[in-house]
């Protein structure tokens, strides 16, 4: 009994791990590869989780939807939904200093929040869209439809991680970097910057779409809560930066060590007297937070640093 | 006063090969030199290692008995050093007052009034501009509030990098003219330039550079006068 | 009109300046640091709770309290100005704005160890409107929200124009590689950068929880609208953002104002998206901001 239990406890720590690893892999392709800093990972993960459920679920009077569309092809229209409100951002702002960037991200984030959570025709507003279906559900059942998931959910991440390997290694891929490393050598070169950036970040935004998609099916529920900016954005930052930015298996391997730092010190401080147990997710917090500040200022390169080194460059 | 600029053996780049080698020249108190030389000979290079721009990892600077090489840039205006950029060399949305108040915080003249008046006798071009702001003026008068920041500290040493690029003929004789001017209140100028003749016509001592090194060195005259340095950069024409 | 006056305007200049206190030191750090500080509301919220914590002990009128409140904030700047930010000096400053956005998390997550996450009122009871000229009803708090943001906006255009640090603080935000060759003393204009930024954030905490209530996301939801303003009076020049601040705040509240038959314009929970609509129209249209100010 407690070996089960413990075999499903890990598949759901897979499942997640695998939804952040592919939140880190998009991330890693725009701040990574482009140099870009997005600051509103859970608004395209949002946009992608609400476009995949409401394209997959059967009708209900509460919200748009009734379309009950195939799992796959939910996720397909989660990353191009979430891949075009990524081209709009992109578009205003990849020529300017990437903070504003990240101001117009964190901005598009809390107005698509506030979408989730005002449009109930859309979104059913804070009671949420429930009876999301899981893809291959006629052929599993009750727990097994986990493991299932977990499958489901790894071939996705391993499809995105040979996707992006590829691209890193490809033309574009070294354009990009050259970009990051040295933007003004690189129009030199004739690189269209602009270009190059946007289609970097409309990348990442669209499998941030999938990661959000992906999420929707797995709880079979979505609300607005589900778009925190704390444990979606804030964390896949930490992720990617303890695993080591530029290099794919550090994304995926720092998304699986985070998130299981998280899931296990749960278990811990759930076992707290329960004045305790309230506190103890802002300690959680503030632990990763100082954690950002240690990787950022010590181990910049993370777990498996990025391969070919950037290209130094000096100021002047 | 007898505080000689000496520059001896200085090889220094930005982190990467060094982009001047093994530079030595000296600029004795209250002349103007001039450092010529063809693009990417380094010359704008030595202005900014003299002023803790650059890193450097071989030689000394010296200004009298003072050792500079080490000094932070900061700490170089207190010291009597005072530097010009070439380009954005003025504090744009300032007003050109506020421009030339800004040279005296780090090195409070004893009179400040005078100073002023003194600086301001120099660039009457400036008197009716003081509540301009610096960055609505055109380049020329720009380069006289640059110059006029920099003299508030009272220096023993200007350093100008370039202080004639981009400015229309006209122009180019004021601040040669006015650089004769500040010479003669007994401040010593170390300019890089590119108008090679005129530069050499005021100068006192001229240095070439080529390829980051000591190429050759002698007066103004005697510059004006090789056939190589004609041949080099007065365009071979006859002087 | 005077129900216009009454509900719409005077709380919209409330807001205003809330933003324009923030925004200054948003500005200002954006400006003479270069980098977009992403802790700042919740640098704001530490002063709100700074001064709550102090009206725990004095029952005494809140904005007396306030100096309880800047000394937290000034030193919660310094201290992750010395630890957090100033080791990523020399790095390209995306780095610092990613620290920022982790101290921002930091900040918060301690306010709700130390003082949890409820909502919290700094004064019970509602006070009676004052009544102008028989017709114009305004509280007593939205009166002071002005007036010390009036008052502080002269302080501070003399501070800035007058004053050896200020013209300072003003070089190094224009061109920081020439006021180094000027031999301006770099550490001390960042130090006063954040001295002001923060000491105004908790004045701005101190009004935005008078002004609804106190509780731990109330600065971060205030961010957004911030650095609209910012940008809006263009970086790096503080009586902008201050302009800013205001023009923010009145779209936003005006916004819901029924100009058009009865329907408010715009539905007041979408109040935040007009803050953002104007600055993603700045960054298409007029990036350097409506004062000229640099575009970084």
């Amino acid at each position: 009994m407690e070996l089960t239990g413990l075999f499903f406890y890990v598949v759901s720590l897979l499942i997640m791990g695998g939804i952040y690893a592919l939140l880190c892999l998009a991330l890693n392709v725009q701040w990574g590869m482009g140099g870009l800093f997005n600051a509103g990972i859970a608004g395209f993960y949002g946009v992608g989780a609400y476009t995949s459920a409401i394209l997959s679920t059967a009708a209900s009077g509460r919200h748009l939807g009734g379309f009950s569309m195939p799992v796959p092809i939910g996720l397909v229209g989660a990353a191009l939904v979430a891949g075009i409100t990524g081209w709009a951002v992109a578009r205003i702002c990849v020529r300017l200093k990437s903070d504003y960037l990240a101001m117009a991200s964190i901005g598009i984030a809390e107005i698509l929040r506030l979408v989730f959570v005002n449009e109930s025709w859309l979104t059913n507003g804070s009671l949420g869209v429930s009876r999301i279906p899981r893809p291959l559900s006629d052929f599993t059942t009750g727990r097994m439809s986990d493991v299932v998931f977990l499958g489901f959910v790894w071939v996705i991440v391993l499809l995105v991680y040979v996707a992006t390997s590829r691209l890193y290694d490809s033309p574009w891929g070294r354009s990009l970097r050259a970009i990051r490393d040295n933007e003004a050598s690189a129009l030199a070169a004739g690189k269209n910057v602009e270009k190059y950036r946007i289609q970097t970040f409309v990348i990442g935004c669209a499998v941030m779409g999938v990661a959000g998609g992906l999420s929707a099916h797995y709880f079979r529920f979505l609300s607005p809560t589900a778009t925190d900016p704390l444990l979606t954005t804030f964390l896949v930052w930490v992720m990617l930066m303890a695993g080591g930015s530029g290099n794919n298996r550090g994304a995926i391997l720092g998304a699986l060590t985070i998130w299981t730092l998280w899931s296990v010190t749960e278990i811990f401080t759930n076992r707290l007297p329960p004045e305790w147990a309230t506190r103890s997710s802002f300690i959680r917090m503030l632990l990763v937070g100082l954690l950002l500040q240690f990787v950022l200022q010590r181990f910049r390169s993370g777990l498996l640093p990025e391969k070919s080194p950037p290209v130094r460059f000096r100021k002047d | 006063m007898t505080e000689q600029l000496s520059v001896t053996g200085l090889t220094a780049g930005y982190g990467g090969p060094p982009i001047i080698e093994d530079i030595s020249l000296s600029v004795e108190p209250g002349e103007i030199a001039v450092v010529l030389g063809p693009n990417g000979a380094g010359k704008s290079t030595l202005l900014k290692t003299i002023f803790a721009l650059t890193s450097v990892s071989a030689g000394t600077i010296r200004l009298g008995e003072r050792e500079l090489t080490e000094c932070r840039t900061s700490a170089l205006v207190p010291l009597g050093v005072s530097a010009v950029p070439q380009n954005r060399n003025v504090f744009p949305s300032m007003t050109v007052d506020e421009n030339l108040d800004v040279g005296t915080y780090a090195a409070p003249p004893a009179d400040q009034k005078a100073t002023r008046e003194r600086v301001l006798s120099l660039f009457p071009d400036l008197k009716g501009k003081l509540r301009q702001p610096a960055g609505e003026l055109s380049g020329g008068q720009r380069q006289m509030v640059a110059m006029g920041r920099a003299l508030m500290s009272e220096p023993k040493l200007v350093l100008l990098d370039e202080p004639t690029a981009g400015l229309s003929p006209a122009y180019l004789e004021r601040i040669f003219d006015l650089l004769l001017d500040i010479r003669k209140t007994g401040i010593t100028i170390l300019m890089v330039e590119q108008n090679a003749r005129q530069a050499l016509q005021i100068a006192d001592h001229g240095h070439i550079l080529v390829n980051g090194r000591n190429h050759v060195s002698g007066t103004g005259e005697e510059l004006l006068g090789d056939k190589d340095v004609r041949r080099l950069f007065l365009g071979g024409a006859a002087g | 009109m005077s129900e216009f006056i009454n509900f719409y305007l005077f709380p919209a200049l409330t807001i205003g300046s809330i933003y324009a206190l923030g925004a200054v030191g948003i500005s200002m750090i954006f400006g003479i640091l270069r980098f977009a500080h992403f802790a700042h509301g919740d640098l704001m919220t530490l002063g709100t709770y700074g001064i709550l914590a102090a009206a725990a002990l004095m029952p005494v009128n809140p904005l007396l309290l306030v100096p309880f409140g800047m000394a937290l904030t000034v030193f919660a700047a310094l201290f992750v100005d010395r630890y957090f930010y100033r080791p990523l000096r020399d790095l390209p400053t995306i780095y610092t704005v990613i620290s920022s956005f982790g101290i921002a998390l930091v900040f918060r997550s301690l306010i709700q160890l130390v003082w949890g996450s409820e909502n919290q009122v700094l004064v019970a009871g509602v006070r009676p409107p004052l009544i102008l000229f028989d017709t114009f009803r305004v509280s007593v708090l939205h009166l002071q929200a002005i007036v010390t943001t009036a008052v502080i906006a002269v302080l501070l255009h003399f501070f800035l124009t007058a004053t050896k640090t200020g013209r300072s603080m003003r070089a190094v935000a224009d061109d920081p590689e020439l006021a180094e060759v000027s031999g301006l003393d770099t550490a001390k204009v960042v130090r006063w950068t954040w001295i002001i930024g923060a000491a105004l954030a908790a004045v701005a905490g101190a009004f935005a929880a008078l002004n609804t209530s106190a509780h731990p996301n109330l600065g971060w939801n205030l961010l957004l609208p911030m650095f609209a303003a910012a940008i809006l009076g263009g970086i790096g020049k503080p009586m902008g953002a201050m302009a800013g601040g205001f023009i923010i705040g009145m779209a936003e509240e005006l916004s819901s104002y029924h100009w058009i038959g009865d329907e408010a314009l715009i539905s007041p929970s979408y109040k935040t998206a007009v803050a953002f609509v104007i600055m993603i129209s700045l960054l298409i249209f007029r990036p350097q901001g409506l004062f000229k100010g640099r575009l970084l």
